[in-house]
């Protein structure tokens, strides 16, 4: 069965270099203080392909991807 | 055992990394280089090393670390300041990034769009209506980052003469006295600047700064004037080089222009390019605080480490055939912003601020084109920021 990721962010490694939402704006975004965030309904991943281009862009492996 | 490499040395090309570190590549991940000083030091050349070093606590950007490498003369023994940001490490440098993340933001920095494009359109009409031919550093490729960057952080501009030259003059010297003068000059600039602002505020970051971590007492006036010093720099002098020198390579590679003119939705996968293609900043500086095992060396403790950012972008392993332009290669996993805690803070102002510059500057000047012979415009020597010293163009 093709089912979706489960994507965690850890604000508290998160530097804000944006990489995410840059390389998967329809998932990532970030809040007002400029750290990662899901959008909301896309928890789990929204079947994008570049979810996984986008936790490895983090610069500091902030954000984890696992399949649910 | 053939001999070490002299880091860094000048570019023969200046879009290419210099051709004597071609023994770099055969040697990939690590191998050793010699630092002017005659100190050896372990060079980082393959792309997954670095990721892995970049993100590894062992390593540190203290530069006041007496075992700290240093690249140039100039360099050596600069420890009378601490240089903020990028030359302190964890608890430090992410309380000093977290008071600034919110204003680097990918969603601000689109709100900036529009202010970006207007200055940008405004250099422009200056250049039609004085007429080609025009140097380019001083008509565009520099006023367009140091507008935008004033602009944000509340510097008046009427000032960037000064801190312009002060900024060449801290990154290129040439002897360590004219360094020290050159951050005294603008540690005093800015101390002024923000001691005027906390009577009479204007709305720019700095501002922000003072209203909310500084009279909150967050911060003090020295590590404001100290991060203020690194984003007015870091704010105009990269991005000045890259579009300086984005221009240039544009201009040598007219295939890829016609198709980039072709299709501005192209740009912003060619600004990766460039930026990968490029690699401004080579040669990423870190000390060993432990020993570290990786690609089969140990680092050791106290150990030099330098990131031959130019090299790493072309580690074939990542990208295919990787000294030729090519933006339809997957190209975003590139090194040039760094990587790790320290990855650049302003990458999605450059980013927006290359994209409008060099998008604009094509799009409006279809006939643009050197002025000089490519082999005669004078290019950075391979010790600081790499970019066009002057860039004489006609359209």
């Amino acid at each position: 069965m093709v089912s979706g990721m489960r994507i965690s962010i850890d604000q508290g490694v998160c530097i804000g270099a944006g990489q995410c939402a840059l390389t998967a704006p329809d998932v990532f975004t970030q809040d007002d203080d400029g750290f990662s965030e899901l959008l909301p309904g896309r928890e789990d991943g929204n079947g994008s392909p570049l979810v996984r281009e986008a936790a490895r862009a983090c610069p500091v492996a902030a954000i984890s991807v696992e399949d649910a | 055992m053939s001999e070490t490499v002299a880091f860094p040395q000048d570019r023969t090309c200046p879009y290419h990394p210099p051709a004597a570190y071609a023994p770099l590549r055969e040697t990939r991940p690590l191998s050793r280089v010699t630092l002017f000083d005659g100190r050896s030091v372990w060079v980082v050349t393959g792309h997954a090393e670095a990721r892995a070093l970049l993100s590894d606590g062992r390593l540190s950007s203290d530069r006041q670390n007496a075992a700290f490498p240093a690249t140039t003369k100039r360099f050596k023994g600069l420890t009378a300041r601490r240089t903020a940001l990028l030359g302190v490490d964890d608890p430090e440098h992410n309380t000093q990034r977290r008071m600034l993340i919110p204003s680097f933001s990918v969603k601000r920095i689109a709100a900036l769009r529009p202010q970006i494009q207007q200055t940008v359109d405004r250099l422009i009409d200056g250049m039609t209506a004085k007429g080609a031919p025009a140097e380019l550093v001083s008509a565009f490729a520099l006023p367009v980052p140091s507008m935008v960057i004033c602009a944000l952080l509340g510097v008046p501009y009427e000032d960037h003469e000064f801190f312009e030259a002060k900024s060449r003059q801290l990154l290129r010297g040439p002897e360590l006295s004219d360094v020290e003068e050159a951050r005294h000059s603008l540690d005093g600039y800015l101390r002024d600047l923000i001691g005027r602002k906390r009577t009479d505020p204007g709305d720019g970051l700095l501002d922000e700064l003072i209203a909310q971590r500084l009279e909150t007492g967050q911060t003090d006036v020295e590590e404001l004037v100290a991060l203020a010093v690194i984003l007015l720099i870091a704010g105009h002098e990269t991005t000045a080089n890259m579009i300086s020198l984005g221009t240039f390579t544009l201009l040598r590679h007219p295939e890829q222009l016609a198709e980039l003119r072709a299709d501005p939705s192209l740009m912003s996968e060619a600004v990766e390019e460039l930026m990968r293609f490029l690699s401004i900043a080579d040669g990423m500086l870190r000390v060993a605080t432990e020993d570290i095992e990786i690609g089969g060396v140990t680092i050791g403790a106290d150990d030099g480490v330098v990131f031959s950012t130019s090299v790493i972008n072309r580690d074939e392993s990542v990208f295919p055939d990787p000294d030729s332009l090519d933006w339809h290669r997957p190209t975003r996993h590139h090194l040039a912003f760094g990587f790790g805690i320290h990855q650049c803070l302003g990458q999605n102002l450059a980013r927006a601020e290359m994209e409008i510059a060099l998008g604009s500057l094509f799009a409006r000047l279809p006939g643009l084109r050197l002025a000089e012979e490519p082999d005669r415009i004078p290019f950075k020597p391979g010790d600081t920021i790499q970019g066009m010293i002057e860039l004489p163009v006609a359209w």
